[in-house]
């Protein structure tokens, strides 16, 4: 199904996947699903497989081991695919760019779409940047 | 060593093929043996901290692990203060019961957190909205005094950074009123229900033997019969001061984990209510600007256990070694005896008893012993651990 | 009989250099040829718990501390073993003693290259498969 025509007619399944994150942005994610934020009423669900998702949402900071899982995971996606970076770390990796663990940045890897900053970013800013990209999408 | 993947189970697909956290060999239904792969959220924090000055270090410990937000930087600046003398030597009172605060907080919001990640694996979903719920206003309070739900920068060499206002404690004390009978619900809904005691007894036991052996902590270690709290035994904070209580069961299976962390959810609560009350009026920053040379230890009692920090000065402004010890690192390692022995069904609730970082959690796999084949996924286990409980339901209905 | 007056009276000459900068905080210098029996000691013998063992290069080559947990006093005794190698630093594994050592001393090794003989499965445990051997992200000359 075309990208665009998806977007219209059903909700936006969103993948996570972190590469070597201190897990507060994983957190704030999960969060979006709780009631106070009830992100599945944006039309955003998040899914089990990356098989099935319409957007990865990515967080960490890129750490060595984690890389070439990420890689394959981006493989796996269905095209087309959005980018989400979530948080400091996916960005620019934070304080830990240039450590021995780190490979290079998410945008090095994979080409990304959004990048929602914050450390970690709140459930709010995490909406709000999907909502924004849903949008865009749309064509709104 | 070749990985097939054989039958997918569940209505997801199996993740493809990578190196997993937990890879669990089957004989039908029974895990016979556990290889934990760890290492991909190693950031080399340890390194970065020989190249940072000592008050640059507090912020870069907080991100080990975002839930033990706090314990990490308690625990460093501890250390460093263990070479200035020890914290009740050079830090004001004030900045101390801040401290406890602010530690005891995030104890609720971890325990919060783990009930409902907890009530999802076994299938209890409304139980993971609701624990997820009465998460927010303990968050909402993190805000208000520290400016962030996560991450709080709190703690410093010789103090806090942060003042609680006189105008903030009503408001603290409002949402711990509201917290007060959720915390009953939860014990009554967890501890009295049939269903989910047939579901966690006797399950996941790690025994008071392997306990020591494993030298876990924590929850994990007073679940096994051993009687031990670094709030107790290694004072810091303002606990020496207050009336409190440590929750220790014998039977080391899933239930008494459990029902530990709810105890110590409400013990927190009368924690910080002490502390608000008797809150010292001074500073809270001792305005430390040299770290002599010297070693120094910093332990706190973390929602998880013990979290141990040695620093290692020679008089300049960074650490020559900063040495960092999660007490994650001591509990997962325990699985390798808590999980054998014990059937697929019952692997992802028991991995996640010792309440490892979340992602740990969600990298499982689950392979057949006499050909290495790969069977199921951390998805796949999660369902299978949600059927077990909802058969056990039927048969109790 | 409390724990320092046990191990003087079951190990004498063997500890060197007693330090015990505040009331919790005891550093203990052990042989390298010692480690194990006192280790052994004070986990099955005392009861310590092991906290963790930390390790660093120093300029005669490497130390590693042994960190056993009196829990009832709230005690550290460290256990303080200096290695004069510097190319092929190496130490007994106090991993058959307790089980808890395995992935503290794998971590050491694989971050330090201090080898530990007789340890049950001396493999990586945190860096990348690919990381290149030989290279110990926490020695001083590497970067």
């Amino acid at each position: 199904m075309d990208f665009r025509l998806k977007a219209l007619t059903k909700s936006i399944w969103v993948f996570h996947v972190s590469a070597g994150s201190c897990n507060n942005c994983d957190i704030e994610i999960l969060d979006c699903l709780t009631p106070r934020f009830d992100v599945e009423r944006f039309g955003i669900q998040l899914v089990g497989s990356v098989r099935h998702a319409d957007a990865l949402l990515v967080t960490g900071a890129m750490n060595r081991k984690s890389i070439p899982r990420l890689k394959q995971i981006y493989e796996q996606a269905p095209k087309p695919c959005v980018v989400v970076a979530c948080g400091i770390c996916a960005i620019s990796q934070n304080m830990f760019r240039g450590s021995y663990s780190m490979g290079d940045p998410l945008d090095k890897i994979i080409p990304v779409d959004v990048y929602i900053p914050g450390c970690p970013p709140k459930p709010e800013a995490i909406i709000s940047g999907i909502v924004k990209l849903v949008a865009k999408i749309r064509g709104k | 060593m070749s990985h097939k993947i054989i039958v997918p189970i569940g209505p997801y697909h199996p993740l493809q093929e990578e190196p997993e956290f937990f890879q669990l060999y089957v004989e039908g239904e029974k895990v016979v043996d556990i290889d934990i792969i760890i290492g991909y959220n190693h950031r080399g924090i340890e390194k970065i901290s020989e190249s940072k000055h000592f008050d640059q270090v507090a912020f870069a410990v907080e991100r080990i692990c975002g839930i033990c937000s706090s314990s990490h930087p308690y625990a460093y600046v501890l250390a460093v203060e263990d070479i200035l003398g020890g914290e009740a030597a050079v830090v004001p009172r004030r900045a101390v019961y801040i401290r406890t605060i602010v530690d005891e907080l995030q104890r609720i919001h971890s325990h919060l957190l783990w009930l409902g990640l907890a009530g999802h694996f076994i299938g209890y979903n409304t139980v993971w909205m609701w624990a997820w719920k009465y998460r927010e206003p303990v968050l909402d309070l993190f805000e208000m005094v520290t400016g962030n739900r996560n991450n709080y920068a709190m703690m410093k060499i010789g103090g806090v950074r942060r003042d609680i206002k006189d105008e903030d404690i009503p408001v603290i004390q409002k949402s711990l009123d509201e917290l007060v009978p959720a915390l009953k619900m939860f014990k009554g809904a967890v501890m009295d229900d049939p269903v989910i005691r047939c579901r966690l007894e006797g399950v996941g036991v790690l025994t008071r033997e392997q306990a020591i052996d494993y030298s876990v902590v924590g929850p994990t270690a007073r679940a096994s019969g051993l009687d031990m709290d670094v709030r107790r035994d290694d004072p810091y904070g303002a606990y020496a001061d207050l009336d409190w209580n440590i929750f220790i069961e014998k039977t080391g299976d899933i239930f008494a984990k459990t029902k530990i962390r709810i105890l110590e959810m409400e013990e927190s609560i009368r924690i910080i209510r002490q502390c608000l009350t008797k809150l010292p009026e001074g500073p809270i920053d001792a305005d430390i600007k040299d770290i002599p040379p010297g070693e120094g230890i910093g332990r706190v009692e973390a929602p998880r256990g013990e979290c141990f920090h040695y620093i290692k000065s020679d008089g300049t402004n960074r650490p020559v070694r900063h040495k960092i010890r999660a007490p994650s690192f001591m509990n997962v390692a325990s699985n390798k005896v808590a999980v054998v022995g014990g059937t697929i069904s019952d692997a992802t609730i028991t991995l996640a008893a010792v309440d490892p970082c979340y992602c740990c959690t969600e990298r499982v796999a689950v392979v057949r012993k006499d050909d290495n084949s790969k069977i199921m996924n951390g998805w796949d286990l999660i369902k299978l651990s949600q059927e077990k409980t909802a058969r056990l339901r039927e048969r109790r209905a | 009989m409390d724990i320092k007056e046990k191990i003087k009276e079951k190990f004498g000459n063997a500890i060197t250099d007693w330090r015990q900068p505040s009331s919790r905080r005891v550093y203990l210098g052990v042989s390298r040829d010692d480690i194990f029996r006192v280790s052994e000691f004070l986990f099955k013998t005392i009861g310590l718990r092991l906290a963790t063992v930390s390790a660093c290069q120093v300029s005669s080559g490497f130390e590693i501390l042994y960190h056993f947990s009196d829990d009832k006093s709230g005690t550290v005794y460290s256990l303080r073993v200096e290695l004069r190698d510097r190319d092929r630093p190496c130490v007994d594994s106090i991993t058959p003693i307790c089980s808890a050592a395995e992935w503290v001393e794998r971590e050491i090794w694989e971050m330090l290259g201090i080898t530990f003989k007789n340890h049950p499965n001396l493999k990586r445990l945190l860096l990348a498969e690919d990381w290149p051997d030989g290279k110990y992200p926490l020695r001083k000359q590497e970067s």
